[in-house]
């Protein structure tokens, strides 16, 4: 009980520091999922579209998404140095496998007779893409986007190795001192907000599945 | 390239403690997730339960659930086991359900006319029938623990993680890439040899 006194006293005494190191924390993961998002999503389409160099691609996502987060951010400092951007560009590699296979996916997976009773109705090639693909394909590169954003919150988290600032800064300060306080004012808001990006991504998922593909 | 010729007997000592750890807390995940996944295949009233619980644990963020635990448990491996175990769940109890639910209902409702005991029943037929899946759910969660191992550096479970933190601490770049480069030839090494199991179990299973 005296523990959460001591924690809600740290958060008073230091409340600019929190509510820094919450913008930061947001700030950093959403610009990187965005990046992420802007490369991955038309890499997968055009993938998914084109056929070409899926194997290639596809194989290197995968192995992209077996490399550990801290790796990625660790290599990030003797290529990049530290700071934001060097937080940022790392956390958006790791953003981009979940993003791209569930893009990739969403395209192919789209059932071929629906394909073609649209070409059967007179709907060009852009419209079919438009009008049927993007629709259809949409819930599965959101499941993407909500992996993504679940990864990127948690790999923001130890962006504060390399200069990135959000509440790991909390964390490792409270663990290099051993503060249990502070330690705990930098894991509890960063889960709750991965938590709460977690459920309002799955919101997000249910409205825009088409009505006619809903399963339950 | 140096710096690995010097200090390769480290490299390996790390090495073998990564693969010990994210081992154990597999091998304790398993044990916990195969009740928790046969209860969910067989009651689907506690699936949404065992699946919303375990899946707000595969939520948490990796640090910040070390850090969580350490009032409770301090540092150390056990507390970097824990976590492991905790982010673990999600992934293979979800597989054993799906994989279970997945048995064809003929065949079990076969294996039951022969008389089989509800229990013969699970082990010697729904089992094998859900291998695939499981073997899929624990590739992914075998990844995923090597992966939070590397994190667990930070706790002072050893492991490959502490080069990465020891080098990231002193500046020092070659630490840092054998670190991280040996922690990512792990995780697609068991990632491919498990795939490999998968394709194996799911020919025996037809």
């Amino acid at each position: 009980m005296s523990l959460l006194i001591e924690t809600l006293d740290f958060i008073q005494n230091n409340s600019d520091r929190v509510i820094d190191a919450g913008i930061r924390h947001v700030n950093l993961s959403f610009s990187a999922l965005i990046l992420a998002a802007l490369v991955a999503i038309p890499v997968g389409i055009w993938l998914a579209l084109t056929g070409r160099y899926v194997l290639l691609i596809i194989n290197i996502a995968n192995v992209g998404r077996t490399v550990p987060s801290l790796a990625i951010l660790a290599l990030a400092m003797p290529l990049l140095g530290t700071g934001f951007t060097p937080s940022l560009l790392a956390l958006s590699l790791l953003a981009v496998p979940p993003i791209l296979i569930n893009t990739y996916v969403g395209f192919t997976g789209v059932d071929a007779d629906t394909i073609d009773a649209a070409r059967g109705i007179g709907l060009r090639e852009a419209q079919i893409t438009m009008q049927v693909r993007l629709p259809l394909a949409l819930p599965m590169v959101f499941a993407g986007l909500r992996t993504a954003a679940v990864q990127v919150i948690s790999g923001a988290v130890l962006a504060a190795y390399i200069g990135g600032g959000g509440f790991g800064e909390f964390i490792t300060s409270g663990v290099a001192m051993m503060t249990i306080p502070m330690l705990l004012v930098g894991a509890i808001p960063a889960t709750i907000l991965a938590i709460a990006v977690d459920t309002l991504f799955s919101a997000l998922q249910k409205t825009i599945t088409p009505k006619g593909i809903r399963t339950s | 390239m140096n710096w690995f010729m010097r200090n390769w007997e480290n490299v390996i000592v790390a090495l073998w403690q990564h693969i010990a750890i994210s081992g154990s807390a597999l091998l304790i995940s398993l044990v916990v997730a195969f009740p928790l996944g046969v209860v969910a295949a067989r009651h689907p009233k506690t699936r949404g339960i065992i699946l919303g619980v375990t899946s707000t644990l595969y939520t948490i963020p990796t640090m910040a659930l070390l850090a969580l635990l350490i009032p409770i448990v301090g540092l150390g491996r056990t507390n970097a086991i824990i976590a492991m175990v905790m982010f673990s769940l999600l992934v293979l109890t979800r597989n054993i359900t799906a994989g279970i639910q997945g048995a064809a209902p003929d065949i079990v409702d076969a294996a039951r006319g022969t008389g089989m005991t509800p229990w013969q029943v699970l082990v010697q037929v729904e089992l094998p029938l859900a291998m695939p899946a499981i073997v899929a759910g624990l590739r992914v969660a075998a990844v995923t623990v090597i992966s939070v191992t590397v994190v667990a550096a930070y706790v002072n479970a050893g492991g490959l993680g502490t080069l990465i933190f020891e080098g990231m601490a002193s500046d020092h770049a070659p630490k840092i890439w054998v670190g991280a480069l040996t922690a990512c030839a792990l995780s697609v090494i068991v990632d491919v040899s498990l795939a490999r199991a998968e394709t194996f179990f799911g020919r025996r299973a037809l």
